[in-house]
């Protein structure tokens, strides 16, 4: 009973408000970066409302059934990976051995459904999007792996977050040591790619490709889309923070503190999605099989050594 | 009103459609996008998918070639959506009016809710048409 509790309020409700806010908090300084006002604070849910009434449109020549359900397997994906997340930073005992093996196949799940999203939509612009978003994924996940395993081998091969969270509470954060900063560096970059943003957002390129993958979505469908892409907003950053800074405590004075790690982050990855032109995507690729995955292997190869 | 309608009000999306205009309605309807007039703060964005849009903005003189693709475009549309012609040009087909490949104004092809005159008109006039609309669909 608990699971689904923990499944309702935190993985869906509070990830849903805080992803919400985390996305005006990007559109809002993206404005002020560019000298303009920027949009009110319940802008997100305003659009989110909207495309909800509005009509939802198949095209002709797509696959109906796979079209309307990629949405929904995304946004389930998500989830239960922000299921997973909570329940591990609200408890540290509340976990299983290998928790953090099943939150790297659970993330990929977003990006797999806008890929099915787009192929099934039988529209050009579509399919030349979810090819990009593929290439995207073979060429990040090797390093988002790797920085995941440096932080698993700095905190005494474990691989519960619930471990990696007790020995963050004992040790000091992840990020203070050399191999985890390295690590950090590396991970960051592949948040960027994961969440679709400007240097690496060649799967939805608006003034080239037209959104990509979402071209043909309209009305629920996209809504849910939109809330997918908001989550992992707030999702990401969170994961890191539990990987590098120690998680989130929400005691007393802890909660300004937690709040001001994401807060980090998110500024962090805003800054860089707006001070940075869009790649193509063979430069993608080459970016993250070279610097990264070296910068990557550096990482992990510090930290067997125990720095 | 409900609650649908009150957000479709609050983040009305637009796609831009040119048939055919000399691109001085088009600049300044990406005016209206920058720092001095922001129109992100109503929550207006600029979408590239007719899919995504509430608002399709038509300029120019709505050619032979352009008539059945304006047709299409609007019938792709996700309902609701509004039609709002800038430019003299779309309104009343301007210097074009004894063209023989302009045979009809815009709002002969599909229905249209807001009208801004002007060759080209200024980023003050769109923004006062959209508030307009607002107004209109609020009554």
């Amino acid at each position: 009973m608990s699971y689904i509790f923990y499944l309702i309020v935190y993985g869906f409700l509070l990830t849903a408000a805080l992803g919400l806010l985390a996305s005006w908090v990007d559109r809002k300084l993206t404005a002020r970066v560019q000298y303009r006002v920027g949009p009110p604070l319940l802008q997100p849910l305003i659009d989110i409302i909207k495309l909800s009434g509005k009509e939802t449109l198949i095209p002709k020549d797509s696959q109906k059934m796979l079209f309307l359900s990629a949405p929904v397997i995304g946004f389930a994906g998500c989830v239960l990976a922000s299921t997973l997340l909570w329940m591990n930073n609200i408890n540290t005992q509340n976990t299983f051995i290998g928790d953090i093996i099943v939150l790297i196949y659970l993330l990929v799940i977003p990006s797999l459904s806008i890929m099915l999203g787009g192929f099934s939509s039988g529209n050009l612009y579509a399919g030349i999007g979810a090819s990009r978003e593929m290439k995207l994924i073979l060429s990040y996940e090797l390093p988002f792996i790797l920085s995941v395993l440096a932080v698993v081998i700095h905190s005494h091969f474990s691989i519960k977050l619930g471990g990696i969270l007790n020995f963050q509470s004992q040790n000091g954060f992840v990020i203070g040591s050399y191999s985890g900063a390295l690590a950090f560096l590396a991970m960051l970059m592949c948040v960027q790619a994961k969440l679709g943003l400007v240097p690496f957002d060649v799967a939805e390129a608006e003034t080239e490709i037209i959104s990509g993958p979402l071209i043909e979505y309209s009305g629920a469908a996209l809504a849910i889309y939109r809330l997918t892409k908001n989550m992992l907003l707030f999702l990401l950053p969170f994961f890191m923070v539990i990987l590098f800074l120690g998680g989130m405590r929400f005691d007393g004075i802890n909660i300004l503190y937690s709040a001001l790690k994401y807060t980090g982050i998110l500024a962090l990855i805003v800054v860089i999605r707006n001070t940075n032109p869009r790649v193509r995507i063979d430069q993608a690729m080459r970016f993250f099989w070279g610097p990264v995955t070296i910068l990557a292997v550096i990482a992990v190869i510090l930290a067997i050594k125990g720095l | 009103m409900g609650i649908k309608l009150k957000a479709l009000l609050k983040s009305p999306w637009v796609f831009h459609l040119s048939t055919g205009s000399c691109n001085n309605c088009d600049i300044e309807i990406l005016d209206c996008l920058t720092p001095r007039f922001d129109i992100e703060r109503f929550g207006m964005v600029l979408v590239g998918s007719i899919r995504h849009a509430d608002v399709l903005l038509v300029t120019g003189s709505a050619n032979r070639k352009c008539i059945p693709k304006i047709k299409k475009l609007y019938e792709q549309a996700p309902k609701p959506c509004l039609v709002v012609a800038i430019g003299e040009c779309a309104l009343s087909r301007g210097m074009f009016i004894n063209s023989y490949n302009c045979p009809v104004p815009v709002d002969k092809i599909i229905p249209v809710d807001v009208y801004i005159p002007g060759c080209p008109p200024k980023p003050e006039a769109i923004i006062a048409g959209i508030v307009k609309l607002i107004g209109k669909i609020k009554k």
